[in-house]
């Protein structure tokens, strides 16, 4: 499209030299977007507006963390106590995390529900896995880095995984380490890579967002835009709907931050690290149960042991999540049109709730006689089984419903309906 | 929306079973001024928590990440900050002859261990470390109300129940032995505001001390909170407004 | 209807009425407001948390023992991470600093504004220029013309009051709040009424 005629000289001036105004324009202005996206479709900003909260809080904080074994902890409760407004920025990144990955979460399942991840946005939908490999890196790396019990063992637990791995993983997990245990050369490392990835994300969540404005977004009936009458501008129309999404959001935010700001969190994590001393239960952060429960879930595997086969079960969980493009080839995109496939839909929502709950119980404990060990393992087979059987089986036998002709088809006849009722009135 | 709430709920829930995991007894409910959305610490009974501390707790637990000039916090007056940090012994140097000295302390140190280090700690209490207190409300499930309880329930071991030598039978400790002898009973501190110290009494009273050396940006932060909510209930009901106003065509 | 739906989509802003355009504008003028409100208000913390801590700002007095230091000798101590001089002055070095003529001055002080007892000379041993450390602690030092400090960085040269004569520095060396504790024993960062030199007990 040809650059529009910019009335301010100074905005002329530039956009000749630097096409950013234009870029702007047609990406915002011209963009043109579904006018049926209902509100799942905000979280996908709120997620880069978390990217960013997440990004400028933890700047602040690195200008007064320490990282050294020796001073990890007392210097993030000098931030607590002594650094001027060092709570605010403090709990706005502990209670950060959570809030981007329940966003982040929110946004994955929509992209499920709806069927975002098939033809053209397979690649849209692979970007989005690596960011949230990414994400579950920093968020690792960063749980650490206050030095309390809980980061401590988290990371030593975690790094463990590492010794899964036959012949060299020893030798990995030591390098890992940059000695004989967790220590000050791990907190070091984790250091510096919590405050490199942010970056990595952005860079990738910019690719996230090309992808996405190659073929605009999917909607709510997932057939594709047929012509002007299908869609309108992003600007004004989304962003104003994003800006209300934020406020709202913050409402949530706010509310935790300044009320409840250790919610999220475990209350070992303000005893600071003792490498001599387990606490009694270790959990990771709640963001990361359900895969905790998969890799307790998995018992011994033919020829591979539990320890191994629950690591791969575990990354496997994420790790199919590229290949789901082509795992569900059915040519409906919405649930909305596929009853069959919005019944499983549900079930998995629900596997993986259950997941999470699993995760935060000791896997010997039981709920109601049922070992928690064996819901676990129900659950964890369910998520293989949905997207490796399930999915695959669906495209073939699943009937889906008749879609519309178009996007305004259903908003046409609603209109058509009300002009005739109010000429009878 | 509200499908994202319930989602919303259903995680918080998630996130709080482990809070559940206590293996202790039931804690006793009470109700701390510092609590709920307007909460702030009662001041007469944090003052007291602070002669209960210096009087019984300091003995053996350190407070290392309160500095005596925090407590200006709590109402007490530049004098008897002074007063109170000169009464401790703050080891400094080296001065010019390369000698480590000690001086009388002063409002910006920090509140001086009892014991030089954890070894020490360990070594004068049978190989039991008396944990630091600063963050002891924030560090342990329950927070004030497992404190509270943990002071006042200290009772006879049930005839079956075989309790180690040198340990104490306590009804809301995980695992109820616990290394640390009852350390409040009636009449345990003589209170300077005249305040009728009974157990009960000592035990709110640091309760609430120790909950304000956890968090001591907790009124400024609950402060802040409702200004921000009322801030963003106002920013929300305007931007929807406008977004009504902008999609009024659309629909 | 349906086709001025149409149009109005494909445009993206649909035609209103002069009443609803003014409502419209008043609405995105609030939202506004309130949003760049509701920005400088968080830009502050994020501002502010830059600003000394409130463990530094209480860390604001240092105690020092002169009793060894002898005339003409000086030492230098660490006052809140900055260098102070202390010396002991010679009678020369007091006389010389108080019979020059204000006139002389580029920062005009008496030589009694800057000092408690005129043979102990107490400063903060920054040059105002830049920033660096002037020589004349030391025996060995060249003390400059003035036979005071001297400045290496750039060539400003202070007197026996710590007064500047030459070169580009504009103010003289700055004095801290001090005290004498006793003859022997000073105390820096609390002036002689005894108020901490800064907020630190707030």
């Amino acid at each position: 499209m040809a650059a529009p005629a910019f009335s301010n000289p100074i905005v002329r001036w530039i956009d000749h030299r630097l096409p950013i105004f234009s870029f702007m324009h047609h990406e915002m202005h011209e963009y043109p977007t579904p006018k049926n996206l209902n509100y799942f479709w905000n979280f996908g900003s709120l997620a880069g507006f978390m990217l960013i909260t997440m990004i400028v809080t933890g700047i602040v904080l690195a200008m007064h963390y320490t990282p050294h074994a020796s001073l990890a902890f007392q210097s993030v409760e000098r931030i607590m106590r002594d650094v001027n407004y060092g709570w605010l920025v403090r709990y706005l990144h502990m209670n950060g995390a959570s809030f981007f990955f329940i966003v982040t979460y929110i946004h994955i399942f929509r992209g499920l529900y709806y069927g975002s991840y098939k033809t053209p946005r397979e690649l849209l939908w692979m970007l989005g896995v690596v960011i949230l490999l990414l994400m579950m890196a920093t968020a690792f790396m960063g749980y650490v880095l206050p030095w309390g019990q809980m980061s401590f063992w988290g990371a030593t637990v975690i790094t463990n995984f590492f010794t899964a791995i036959p012949i060299v993983g020893d030798a990995i997990t030591t390098w890992l380490w940059g000695g004989y245990s967790v220590d000050n050369a791990t907190l070091n490392r984790f250091f510096s890579l919590h405050y490199l990835l942010p970056f990595v994300i952005l860079a990738v969540v910019g690719v996230h967002v090309m992808a996405l404005h190659r073929h605009g977004s999917n909607n709510p009936l997932g057939i594709d835009m047929k012509g002007p009458q299908d869609s309108i501008s992003f600007h004004p129309y989304y962003t104003v709907k994003d800006y209300f999404g934020i406020a709202v959001f913050l409402l949530f935010y706010a509310g935790f931050v300044f009320f409840a700001p250790n919610f999220f969190g475990e209350p070992d994590n303000y005893i600071a690290a003792n490498p001599l001393s387990t606490p009694p239960h270790i959990v990771p952060e709640w963001y990361f149960l359900p895969f905790y429960a998969i890799l307790r879930a998995v018992p011994d595997l033919w020829i591979i042991d539990a320890k191994l086969a629950g690591v791969i079960a575990m990354f496997g969980s994420i790790i199919l999540l590229f290949f789901l493009p082509w795992l569900d080839h059915s040519p409906v995109r919405s649930a909305r049109f596929r009853p069959a496939y919005r019944f499983f839909f549900w079930v998995l929502v629900l596997a993986c709730l259950v997941l999470g709950w699993v995760g935060a119980n000791s896997p010997d404990a039981s709920f109601h006689g049922v070992p928690f060990l064996w819901i676990g393992r129900i659950a964890t087979s369910y998520y293989f089984l949905h997207f490796l059987v399930i999915l695959p089986i669906l495209g073939y036998v699943e009937k889906p419903k008749p879609l519309p002709l178009s996007i305004s088809e259903p908003v046409l006849k609603r209109t058509a309906y009300g002009a005739k009722t109010m000429e009878k009135a | 929306m509200r499908r994202v709430l319930s989602v919303f709920a259903a995680l918080a829930s998630l996130a709080a079973t482990p809070a559940l995991a206590a293996e202790g007894g039931p804690l006793p409910e009470h109700h701390w001024s510092f609590q709920g959305l307007f909460g702030t610490f009662d001041r007469p009974a944090a003052v007291r928590g602070l002669q209960v501390y210096t009087d019984v707790c300091a003995g053996c637990h350190s407070l290392s990440l309160v500095a005596y000039r925090n407590l200006a916090d709590l109402g007490l007056s530049e004098d008897a900050i002074k007063a109170l940090a000169a009464t401790a012994t703050v080891a400094d140097g080296p001065n010019d002859q390369g000698e480590m000295f000690d001086r009388p302390g002063r409002p910006a140190d920090h509140f001086v261990k009892p014991f030089p280090n954890d070894q020490a700690a360990r070594a004068a209490n049978n190989g039991a470390l008396p944990p630091d207190l600063s963050l002891i409300v924030k560090a342990r499930v329950g927070g004030p109300d497992y404190l509270y309880g943990l002071m006042t329930g200290y009772e006879e071991p049930p005839a079956d129940f075989k309790l180690f030598s040198g340990m104490n039978y306590n009804k809301v400790f995980p695992g109820h032995q616990i290394a640390m002898p009852q350390p409040l009973s009636d009449g345990a501190v003589t209170y300077a505001d005249g305040t009728e110290a009974t157990l009960d009494q000592m035990a709110q009273d640091v309760t609430t001390f120790l909950a304000w050396t956890s968090e001591p940006e907790l009124e400024a932060r609950k402060r802040m909170g409702v200004k921000v909510i009322l801030f963003l209930l106002v920013l929300s009901g305007l931007l929807y407004a406008w977004k009504r106003k902008v999609w009024a065509e659309v629909h | 209807m349906a086709n001025s739906l149409q149009a109005g989509a494909a445009t993206g802003h649909g035609p209103g009425a002069g009443g609803e355009a003014t409502r419209r504008d008043f609405l995105v003028l609030a939202t506004a407001a309130l949003g760049a409100v509701g920005i400088a208000s968080v830009a502050w913390p994020l501002i502010d948390q830059m600003n000394p801590a409130a463990d530094v700002l209480a860390l604001s007095t240092t105690e020092v023992d002169i009793a060894p230091v002898e005339v003409g000798q000086a030492i230098t101590v660490v006052w809140r991470g900055k260098p102070v001089f202390v010396r002991h002055r010679t009678p020369e070095e007091i006389k010389s600093a108080e019979d020059t003529p204000l006139g002389d001055l580029k920062d005009p002080q008496p030589d009694s504004a800057r000092v408690q007892k005129p043979e102990w000379l107490v400063m903060i041993g920054v040059c105002t220029h830049l920033g660096c450390i002037p020589k004349g602690q030391m025996p060995t030092d060249d003390k400059g013309e003035y036979g005071g400090w001297f400045c290496p960085c750039h060539g400003s040269v202070y007197d026996t009051s710590g007064r500047i004569r030459k070169g580009p520095a504009p103010l003289n060396l700055a004095v801290p709040p001090y005290k004498f504790l006793t003859d022997t024993s000073l105390l820096i960062g609390e002036a002689p009424d005894a108020k901490p030199a800064t907020g630190e007990a707030a």
